[in-house]
């Protein structure tokens, strides 16, 4: 299972989990701590063997679970190392107290995501349940739409995590499946492009005898509020870092990535919200509704966290009608997690549209570009009626 | 765009195959997707993997409901359910069975075009194993000229190293040994 | 720490909350929670050092002539040195006498 990474400037089909870890050695990552679990087993599988045949000169720890993967991944990048791990559904969510600790202690550790459902009952397919109850631990949230996209961002993530000015762990969400075991073209750029595009890791704080440093140490009521708030605002300043390191890679690869990003939204009276790897299903729905007369477009969300608030009221106030997708139920919250964070976006604006949303695809559960022109159906349905839509759920049996 | 479902059983190597044949595309210059119908991997279980071909990227991610080509590794399969389910007009059914054209059509009621091999046979003269997804590769690229069959020949031999030049030879057999029977309306 | 606690604004923090003055707890002088304090008696001690092993706040030192003290400025009085020494050297008094 060679990957193409020596085929520079040549498209080469790769299992979009392969070319994730060939990202994470283009990115020369000095340490990966990992507990395989499907469908992201692949990512580390492939590191692993990368480094045991010696084409990455990386320490790579076997941990017994996702805790300490996580745990040693914290240890590695204080002592100064670049440090790359993935994981998945109940995994990720084993490893959730410490996803805030990296987030706290402002470890930028990069981690892809392979997005799953989460049991019971067991599952071990697509859906964004899992990255969804890691919402709020603050790190930067990035999600993926192909296997460019992936491999993309996991070289882009080590550059503005890493950036002095930012210092946070980033998740590269990938759909689970969906994404991770296609294999399709992914375009490897040259090392050299790598190397010139991220320096060497010099963090500004490492474990070292001849500095030493507090790192983790405890905060009393006096001071906790400031510590949050300090990380509030510096995960939003991220933001301008975040945009120059994509463009800055466009520049050099062609290949540009914005926040949100827009399909065929002028003259769009209803625009379609999404988020992920369905997102390109989407498209093709625009497409054929495009074709009928039908006036929708497409907004699809690459950035989660921090949230693209001002491009996203931009976008959508220019429309009179906004259908959301989600890949999540929060149970009892009336609402999906991007429904209700782009209906409390447009809540105080003088012009804004009807939100409805939608929530798909849960656990695996196929969703087809005609799918789209379910939800928009009843979307109008809802709108002629005057009805106040809250939410509802797609293709359930009832 | 060319959409490829391939039925067999898990452990025949359905997904290898629809891997090999989205590299072999895209080797070509072509785009291509190939993946299976995730689940739990479980021998002997009906398994499908699919597979998209084009000219220009790719962006459908659903399954594939509407193949233009159905191809059956496992012939105990056609049995069980209906692989050739939801074919478009004017595709193609690719079967791995030593039957003949009208023990096929009447046993299974399949009336699209047809591409009959024994696969079995190639497999165990070839590789010592009736392990037939490389074989039915072979029996795909012969009924199709989708590809070059130059393209499936490189990965083949990446993919199997030490065996890859029996598969090569298998998979070359197949080409020629595939015979073609129009639809009958 | 150059200032108490709660007068740092969010800007100030550094990144990560580290704390980037080592040793910066001895700055942080816990003799003040004392209600008890351990006297030695020189007489007695036979400087076996068994005080200065338990002690969990590291805060017995030895004198010039090698008997063992408690350092008033950390001593926080938990009478573990008292409790532990064998020979009875140490007595726990009360701090305000």
């Amino acid at each position: 299972m060679s990957a193409g990474a020596n085929k520079a400037g040549k498209r080469t089909g790769i299992e979009i989990s392969l070319a994730i870890s060939e990202a994470a050695k283009m990115a020369r990552v000095d340490a990966v701590a990992a507990y395989p679990i499907t469908p992201q087993t692949h990512v580390v599988e492939h590191l692993s063997e990368l480094v045991a045949s010696g084409e990455l000169d990386a320490e790579y720890i076997c941990v017994e679970s996702e805790h300490s993967a996580l745990s040693a991944c914290i240890g590695t990048q204080a002592a100064g190392a670049r440090t790359f791990t993935a994981t998945s559904a109940q995994g990720l969510e084993l490893m959730h107290e410490i996803l805030y600790i990296a987030a706290g202690m402002r470890m930028p550790i990069v981690m892809a995501v392979a997005n799953r459902a989460l049991s019971a009952p067991l599952s071990i397919w697509n859906d964004h349940s899992d990255v969804m109850a890691c919402r709020d631990t603050g790190w930067i949230q990035v999600f993926a739409e192909n296997g460019q996209d992936a491999f993309d961002q996991v070289i882009c993530a080590f550059r503005f995590g890493e950036d002095r000015r930012v210092q946070m762990p980033v998740m590269v969400n990938f759909d689970g499946f969906t994404l991770s075991h296609v294999v399709e073209s992914v375009e490897f750029p040259a090392q050299e492009l790598v190397d010139s595009y991220l320096p060497p890791y010099r963090p500004e704080n490492t474990l070292h005898p001849d500095r030493p440093l507090t790192l983790g140490a405890f905060a009393m009521p006096e001071i906790y509020t400031e510590t949050r708030m300090a990380h509030e605002a510096a995960l939003l300043a991220s933001r301008p870092v975040i945009d120059d390191a994509w463009a800055e890679w466009g520049k050099l690869t062609g290949r540009h990535y914005k926040a949100v990003e827009t399909y065929r939204t002028e003259g769009a009276e209803t625009l379609f919200v999404t988020m992920g790897g369905l997102s390109e299903n989407a498209m093709e729905h625009v497409d054929a509704a495009r074709e009928k007369g039908k006036k929708v477009g497409l907004v699809h969300i690459r950035l989660w966290r921090p949230f693209p608030i001002d491009e996203m009221r931009k976008v959508l106030c220019t429309a009179a009608h906004v259908v959301v997708m989600d890949r999540a139920l929060p149970p009892g919250a009336h609402g999906g997690p991007v429904f209700t964070e782009v209906k409390s976006a447009l809540y105080d604006q003088s012009r804004r549209p009807t939100v409805h949303g939608y929530i798909a695809g849960l656990g695996g559960r196929d969703v087809t570009p005609a799918d789209f022109g379910t939800m928009y159906d009843l979307a109008m349905a809802a709108v002629k009626e005057g009805k106040k839509e809250e939410f509802r759920m797609i293709g359930v049996r009832s | 765009m060319l959409e490829i479902r391939i039925h067999g059983r898990g452990g025949q190597g359905a997904v290898t195959s629809v891997e090999l044949l989205a590299i072999a595309a895209i080797e070509e210059g072509k785009y291509a997707q190939g993946f299976p119908s995730f689940g739990p991997e479980r021998r002997g279980a009906p398994v499908m993997a699919f597979c998209r071909i084009d000219e220009r990227p790719i962006r459908l991610r659903s399954k594939i409901y509407n193949p233009d080509v159905v191809m059956v590794l496992d012939p105990s399969l056609l049995g069980v359910g209906n692989p050739s389910a939801g074919i478009k007009d004017g595709g193609i059914v690719i079967i791995n069975t030593h039957k003949s054209e009208e023990e096929v059509r009447k046993e299974y009621g399949i009336k699209a075009t047809l591409a009959l091999v024994d696969g079995y046979k190639i497999a165990r003269e070839e590789l010592g194993a009736p392990i037939t997804n490389t074989t039915m590769l072979g029996a795909l690229f012969g009924a199709t000229k989708a590809l070059k069959n130059e393209s499936m020949e490189g990965p083949l031999r990446e993919r199997f190293g030490k065996i890859g030049e029996r598969n090569v030879k298998a998979f070359r057999r197949a080409c020629t040994e595939t015979a073609i029977f129009p639809a009958k309306t | 720490m150059a200032k108490p606690m709660d007068q740092y604004t969010w800007r100030e923090l550094l990144v990560g909350n580290v704390i980037s003055e080592p040793g910066s707890s001895q700055e942080y002088k816990t003799g003040d929670w004392r209600s008890l304090k351990p006297v030695f008696d020189n007489v007695k001690c036979i400087k076996c050092g068994v005080c200065w092993m338990f002690c969990p706040d590291n805060a017995i030192m030895q004198d010039a002539d090698e008997f063992f003290c408690a350092d008033l400025d950390y001593c926080k009085g938990c009478g573990i040195c008292a409790r532990e020494c064998w020979p009875g050297a140490i007595a726990m008094t009360e701090e305000s006498k």
